[in-house]
């Protein structure tokens, strides 16, 4: 009789493990499939600027800083996404979006730039894409939280770390006027 | 009500788990109705022997099941009359449907647009991979950016919830077994005649004949009513997601209100396909099955829970 409990006790604590340890395995590949996501949109939005560059200075010859800004910036971004963690390629990337604005505020002052169709497809699918990383984002940063609070909730956080889970970073833009989540209730 | 976990909550992962159990549930039933249809038809009605009839049936319910699962969407989409988008046009369309699906973390749909000026939209597919999203010419006219947007992102999310496929299964198989039901109808009649020939069942065989024609009346309505109360609870849950996507629910409340407001009727939906769109594309409403028959939530009700979202 005694053996029987025993062996149950075993069994349900082995099941506990196995399903706890499964599941974070599962939280932690949607985070890292989020994280491609963002991956592809960031390196589209690279890829952009270089042509987007080319086309402005050749109507704004006289801002060579601002274009030297935002080349650099972007070779930083670049030169991030290859190894750095989401807050370090967040830092990068929005150093990359202020130079990039100024990049637009110089664009302003030439009107014949703003009537080139290349130009206009350009910022087109830059805003495009900046669009698509902001949802990229906010799908990634929904599944690291999902992840994290796994990790940190009772009694996960006791055995998780000795596992080798760790929480995952937060991908943070520095963005204004981004909408908040409505309250669903029902 | 503090049972419920409310759907933001709900992400679209256990929404997902929870419609492939239901998929599991639906094919199984399916096949088990429609062989016990054929049995009790083939045994007690149209003369013939139930037992020779069951492999006949097993191979019709598991290949047509079988079929909807890879080409049901081709014939939803072939009997819409929908037609696939070519990758330059509509730009604006494919702009937002590319960004919304990259906030569900799904690949972007193949985009198809039926040209019938009714304001309405649906996605079918087995899977996001093999996902299409329709709109009418008429939403793409009628609707400014941000309802667009309410109506994409709800359709998206049923892409995302695996909804589609539920979606897709119930259509399809709920038309195979109102057909069933309808060719039972007629064997019986042709098979009346022979029914002299048969052994004598005694009072045993009457009453499972009364059965079994009870069986044949009742299934092709309980099929529909699974379809139906499987389709509401669903577009709530759309609408939920579908807002907290776009962070805008009064988006699609306004592109909802603009879809009850219009009087037209999209000519390629029917009986089957109408649960699929957004909002039910028919525009009708017997008084007598009001609630019992609608394929879609009261859109009124709709709205105030998209407002109520704030």
């Amino acid at each position: 009789m005694e053996a029987v409990v025993i062996a149950v006790v075993v069994v349900a604590v082995v099941l506990f493990f196995v399903s706890t340890y499964n599941r974070l395995v599962t939280l932690r590949q949607r985070v890292k499939e989020a994280w491609a996501d963002i991956d592809v949109q960031l390196k589209r939005r690279h890829d952009l600027i270089p042509n987007l560059v080319e086309t402005v200075k050749g109507y704004a010859t006289h801002e060579s800083t601002v274009f030297q800004n935002v080349t650099q910036a972007r070779a930083a971004a670049v030169a991030a996404g290859a190894t750095a963690s989401p807050q370090e390629r967040a830092q990068a990337e929005n150093v990359l979006t202020g130079a990039l604005r100024s990049v637009f505020a110089v664009a302003e002052n030439y009107p014949q730039l703003q009537a080139v169709q290349e130009f206009k497809d350009l910022s087109e699918n830059l805003t495009a894409t900046e669009d698509k990383i902001a949802f990229a984002r906010r799908f990634y940063n929904g599944n690291v939280r999902d992840y994290n609070t796994s990790l940190q909730t009772f009694p996960t956080n006791l055995f998780a770390d000795a596992f080798g889970f760790k929480p995952e970073e937060y991908f943070e833009l520095a963005e204004a006027g981004e909408r908040e989540a409505p309250q669903v209730k029902f | 009500m503090a049972s419920t976990p409310s759907p933001a909550r709900v992400s679209i992962y256990d929404a997902a788990a929870a419609n492939r159990v239901r998929t599991a549930v639906l094919l199984v039933s399916f096949v088990f109705i429609v062989v016990v249809l054929a049995y009790f038809v083939g045994e007690y009605l149209a003369g013939g022997s139930g037992v020779a009839i069951v492999p006949i049936a097993f191979l019709i319910a598991v290949g047509s099941a079988w079929v909807s699962y890879f080409a049901g969407d081709k014939l939803i989409l072939a009997q819409s009359r929908a037609r696939e988008l070519g990758p330059d046009e509509e730009k604006v369309l494919r702009d937002i449907t590319e960004t919304l699906a990259v906030g569900l973390g799904v690949p972007a749909p193949r985009l198809y647009v039926i040209e019938d000026s009714a304001p309405n939209a649906f996605a079918t597919g087995r899977d996001p991979a093999h996902a299409s999203l329709v709109v009418t010419r008429g939403l793409l006219q009628k609707m400014d950016r941000t309802e667009l947007e309410g109506v994409l992102a709800h359709e998206l999310s049923h892409v995302g919830n695996r909804d589609i496929r539920v979606m897709l299964l119930v259509t399809v198989l709920v038309g195979t077994v109102a057909l069933i039901a309808d060719m039972a109808w007629r064997a019986m009649f042709w098979g009346g005649g022979s029914r002299g020939r048969d052994r004598d069942r005694g009072g045993g065989g009457a009453i499972l004949a009364i059965v079994a024609l009870v069986l044949l009346v009742i299934s092709p309505i309980i099929a529909q009513l699974i379809q139906l109360a499987v389709s509401r609870q669903r577009e709530y849950l759309a609408d939920a997601s579908g807002a907290l996507l776009t962070r805008y629910p009064p988006g699609l409340a306004s592109a909802l209100r603009k879809i009850a407001a219009d009087t037209e009727v999209l000519e390629a939906a029917n009986k089957a396909t109408a649960s699929l769109y957004i909002a039910n594309p028919l525009k009708d409403a017997p008084a007598f099955f009001d609630h019992l028959f609608d394929t879609h939530p009261p859109i009124e009700e709709r709205i105030r829970r998209l407002e109520a979202m704030g």
